[in-house]
């Protein structure tokens, strides 16, 4: 049963320190800045973070790790040109990074939320981010073996929910919304509006409400700004 | 690669974009690289059918959209604002990616660092010891597609070779280009070593020296 939270705050419960947390997004598209504001507030550190990217600007993300909230990231693309707080951290050697390629992140989010305990892939194969890994030659083609990433929360944005949980997103902010909801103990999505259950035309449903334990309806600032949709 | 420093019936770059935008199949799916190959996207004829893939979830990407029509969640790989043609779909990260991995995607163009006869790229990562690492799409793109091309200068600006007998730089997928379009020479690379496809302004022999390598073909 789905939780209809009326804060951010709300929505996110208690998320204890050392906690994995998934985030959303890929760079600014389908990031959920105000349940990531929410996990600021509540004070929780020393945690993991699962997400694309390691923060843009100053805010949400980009602040939980200048706050020294982040004990380690798992990402693909940490660098980026606003990414100055994640870069000074990691030259300051306060974060640990674990690079993984953008399809192998989505994959072993994916296989987490599956029951699949690892899978052999071609990408990485010979290259320093395989280093250590076991490899395998199938159907002539070399591969390495990937394990599931899973974690103790993850926070989404999606463009509309319906009070029983199923979520819609909107264009490219889907991203790794749907995969992550799949992949935590607890998934909390931050929408635009939540409308009643049968509201939604059930075969548009993306993310099933049975992978989604709270949601909350946000007017986010950083959404569709000067568009109408 | 500015003007003036171009040599004599050398491509520019967006001679090179239309170069490879001249061998991909009509009503191909494609993905175009950050970078250089995005420039590809311009020399598509109209009703080439082609259809653009960007792999953070999107079949169907058409061009930037006018100024105040920016859509903050409508962007490509790069994080530009994209737009949306007749026919697109959206989908997730896992899903675009197994469409990758699976074979479905026909070309991908993919900028680079060095190419090595072999087929080898390396294109992630400069090795500077003190880089923020960052790896995104790009070892899952060079192994997925059914066909890897590399789109790129083939010197630096320093004047060293990227295509080369065996890549020094990090590398991103082993033995998983096809062929190399640059502003002297198409050149196709594999297990039998670069073969010279098309040269642009400069003799075969001249080309070997640039590169200090044996090449193959014309």
């Amino acid at each position: 049963m789905t939780r209809v939270a009326d804060t951010a705050r709300e929505a996110l419960g208690d998320v204890p320190d050392g906690a994995t947390v998934m985030i959303g997004g890929f760079g600014p598209a389908g990031q959920p800045v105000e349940l990531i504001e929410a996990l600021l507030a509540s004070g929780a550190s020393d945690l993991v973070v699962v997400s694309n990217n390691a923060g843009n600007g100053d805010d949400a993300l980009a602040r939980l790790v200048r706050d020294g909230r982040v004990r380690r990231i798992v990402c693909s693309f940490p660098r980026q040109v606003d990414s100055w707080h994640f870069d000074a951290a990691y030259r300051a050697g306060r974060i640990e990074l674990e690079l993984v390629p953008q399809g192998n992140l989505a994959e072993r989010i994916r296989a987490a939320g599956a029951g699949i305990g690892a899978f052999f892939t071609p990408t990485g194969y010979g290259t320093p981010l395989a280093e250590g890994k076991e490899t395998r030659v199938l159907d002539g083609v070399p591969m390495v073996l990937e394990t599931p990433i899973r974690a103790d929360v993850a926070l989404v944005k999606a463009h509309r929910a319906d009070t029983a949980g199923n979520l819609v997103y909107r264009r490219t902010a889907r991203n790794f919304g749907p995969v992550m909801a799949t992949a935590a103990t607890r998934t909390v999505a931050q929408v635009r509006d939540v409308v009643p259950a049968g509201a939604l035309d059930p075969e548009t449903v993306v993310t099933p409400g049975i992978y989604v334990e709270a949601v909350v309806a946000l007017d986010s600032t950083t959404a569709i700004a000067g568009v109408g949709a | 690669m500015t003007a003036s420093a171009r040599a004599t019936g050398a491509l520019t770059r967006q001679q090179i974009a239309a170069r490879v935008a001249a061998d991909i199949p009509a009503g191909a799916y494609v993905n175009l690289g950050i970078g250089l190959p995005t420039l590809v996207g311009d020399h598509l004829p109209p009703g080439s059918g082609v259809t653009l893939h960007t792999e953070n979830g999107m079949l169907g990407m058409g061009p930037a959209p006018a100024p105040g029509d920016v859509d903050p969640e409508l962007v490509n790989a790069g994080k530009v604002p994209v737009t949306e043609l007749p026919g697109a779909s959206y989908f997730h990260q896992a899903d675009s990616f197994a469409m990758m991995r699976g074979g479905h995607i026909d070309v991908c163009v993919l900028g680079a660092f060095q190419v090595s006869t072999a087929g080898d790229l390396a294109n992630w990562s400069t090795g500077a010891p003190d880089a923020i690492p960052a790896v995104g799409g790009a070892m899952d793109l060079a192994v997925g597609a059914r066909r890897t091309v590399v789109m790129m200068t083939l010197l630096t600006k320093d004047g060293a070779p990227k295509l080369v007998e065996e890549c020094t730089l990090p590398l991103t997928g082993v033995g998983c280009v096809a062929r190399v379009y640059s502003d002297r020479a198409v050149l196709d690379v594999g297990p039998s070593g670069a073969m010279v496809v098309e040269r642009f302004g400069v003799g075969h022999a001249e080309l070997e020296d640039l590169l200090g390598l044996t090449l193959g073909g014309a």
